[in-house]
């Protein structure tokens, strides 16, 4: 018996698969390297929105994947983020890399704020109250005036490309960049998050939020902690959105289409699994973009239907999302027998 | 010394008297068998010391700390841990995260959280299961999942919610030596048993309830001879 214990304690704690790792190695490299081989700005766009909304997924994978939160109002974060560096800019000429954290930091106050009472409730009532919450944000800056009410805020454009002020006229490829770099740090500080202490106890408050009680895991910190992180992560995107389009106004950034879409890709790639939301973001954003081109204007919400249709299929047939399809043996919780 | 002292804990669901006025205490280092026929207010009762529901009046200390009142993660991380009537394994997770999760509560290091959760998993020998998803596991496998996630946030006092039930005949004896092994590492239990030759097996003390009510307590023979207990479990003829 002893010795099955020493050779159960002498494995390693994860599983690191070389392939693996060389493969997303050289994904990154090739990441960084593709705008060198002149992708032209279509294609630029395309990564940059494929970046946004991995990020913006794994936001809300944090606090529904990890902690089992549904939560309908994500895109209210996205929103915080976007006027809180538009308007630092504008008003007070703060560059917009320091207004990023204010931000985060409003947003975290607010998921403190909706979370300490809302998070009480359960399940769908969790779920539609902040939907009513994220409905609740656009309304709100729809009419403060202080912020441009309906016609939001015009960022003041720079006469030329300049980092302090994160604009870009000539080139998309410095948001490639800052997207890429913000879509990376993301994933390894959630993939991180997944293998910490603090990622075990949030499974176990989704999985049974009773034995996680008698685990002394405070139920509901933990439930606002995971709220405030994925708010955390969600504010960034709406930040630098904001000074990718330099345009914002609530019907745009508190769209409630945001989070429908954080859903679905995450559904799409898989909840509750740190690559989930990349695999999703890869796949619906293409669908949205290439839809938009072909069917224009008019065609707007056909890349829904076609959500929608994805999605049915997915829920019928992969319920884990097409993560699933990556053989067993990559994934890190292998079993050893 | 007393680990734990119960005194006129009393809980109603609307008019349905769950458990009324019962009181008892627990040696250090001994089990207390807790039985009753179905409904008798036994699941009941550890929700209350435990904190996962709120009674109506009374006193609950765990040593000298009144315990009333407080929440279950707080009542847990004094030392009380619990296994659930109705399995509540994380079932997504391995058996070892599952062990592991209990572990956090002690070490704050992940290697040394695992290594701690590997003894216990060994402890309740499903050291070959410890990569299996809870889901994919037997409901004996189950019982001792639960059991060891108990035993590693190190209760001083480990309430245990039917341990044998629901489990097929060959693998109740297993269970049984699992917990007189654990009763040997000090760990004071509170076990809620249907099996009574189990509880006259292991227990130092009996508790019976009924309809909410303590009928008696005492050591295992005294209770098997109990009048009342014996009218509680095979009914009473009353020449009206």
């Amino acid at each position: 018996m002893d010795s099955k214990l020493a050779i159960a304690k002498s494995e390693p704690i994860w599983n690191t698969n070389v392939r693996v790792i060389s493969i997303i190695a050289g994904l990154i490299i090739l990441l960084f390297a593709l705008p060198l081989f002149g992708m032209n700005s279509f294609y630029l766009h395309l990564f940059i929105m494929i970046f946004m909304h991995a990020v913006m997924a794994q936001s809300w994978n944090v606090i529904a994947g990890f902690s089992g939160q549904i939560s309908l109002g994500h895109g209210a974060f996205f929103g915080i983020g976007a006027y809180a560096t538009s308007f630092f800019y504008m008003e007070y000429g703060v560059t917009p890399w320091i207004s990023i954290f204010f931000g985060m930091l409003v947003s975290a106050i607010f998921a403190v704020l909706i979370g300490i009472p809302m998070l009480r409730l359960s399940g769908h009532y969790f779920a539609i109250a902040t939907l009513l919450i994220g409905i609740s944000f656009q309304v709100v800056f729809q009419r403060w005036d202080l912020v441009g009410a309906a016609s939001g805020l015009w960022v003041t454009m720079t006469p030329e490309d300049s980092w302090s002020a994160l604009q870009f006229h000539s080139s998309k490829a410095p948001y490639y960049y800052v997207f890429l770099i913000f879509f990376l740090i993301t994933f390894f500080l959630v993939w991180l998050l997944s293998r910490s202490k603090l990622g075990y106890r949030l499974r176990a408050v989704r999985d049974d939020p009773q034995a996680a009680l008698s685990l002394c895991i405070n139920v509901s910190n933990y439930k606002i902690i995971a709220y405030v992180i994925s708010a955390i992560i969600m504010a960034p995107m709406g930040s630098l959105f904001a000074q990718y389009i330099l345009i914002i106004d609530p019907d745009r950034v508190f769209n409630i289409e945001i989070s429908i879409i954080v859903l679905l890709i995450t559904v799409l790639g898989g909840i509750g699994n740190v690559w989930g939301p990349i695999i999703g973001a890869a796949i619906l954003v293409p669908i949205s973009e290439y839809s938009r081109i072909y069917l224009g204007g008019t065609g707007g919400a056909v890349d829904l239907i076609f959500y929608g249709l994805i999605l049915m299929i997915i829920c019928i047939f992969k319920p884990n999302g097409l993560i699933s399809f990556v053989p067993k043996d990559i994934l890190e919780r292998k079993k050893q027998r | 010394m007393k680990i734990l002292t119960v005194e006129n804990l009393s809980k109603s669901f609307g008019g349905i008297h769950a458990n009324r006025d019962i009181s008892f205490d627990v040696e250090e280092g001994s089990i207390l068998g807790v039985i009753g026929p179905n409904g008798a207010g036994k699941s009941t009762l550890f929700d209350l010391i435990t904190g996962f529901t709120k009674a109506d009046t009374g006193k609950v200390k765990f040593f000298d700390k009144d315990i009333f009142g407080i929440s279950p993660d707080k009542i847990s991380n004094l030392g009380v841990g619990r296994t659930f009537q109705k399995l509540k394994p994380f079932a997504d997770q391995t058996l070892l995260e599952n062990v592991m999760i209990g572990a956090f509560v002690k070490e704050k290091d992940i290697k040394r959280a695992r290594d701690r959760a590997l003894e216990i998993i060994d402890f309740v020998d499903l050291i070959e299961k410890r990569h299996h998803f809870a889901k994919e596991l037997s409901t004996g496998q189950r019982k001792r999942l639960e059991m060891a996630r108990a035993m590693a946030i190190d209760p001083k006092l480990l309430l245990m919610d039917e341990v044998t039930g629901g489990v097929d005949q060959k693998t109740i004896p297993g269970l049984v030596e699992l917990v007189k092994k654990l009763k040997k590492t000090g760990v004071t239990i509170i076990t809620i048993e249907h099996n009574i030759n189990i509880i006259m097996e292991i227990s130092d003390n009996v508790l019976a309830l009924d309809q909410g009510k303590r009928i008696a307590l005492g050591e295992p023979k005294e209770i098997q001879n109990n009048k009342q207990v014996i009218d509680a479990y095979l009914g009473t003829f009353d020449a009206a």
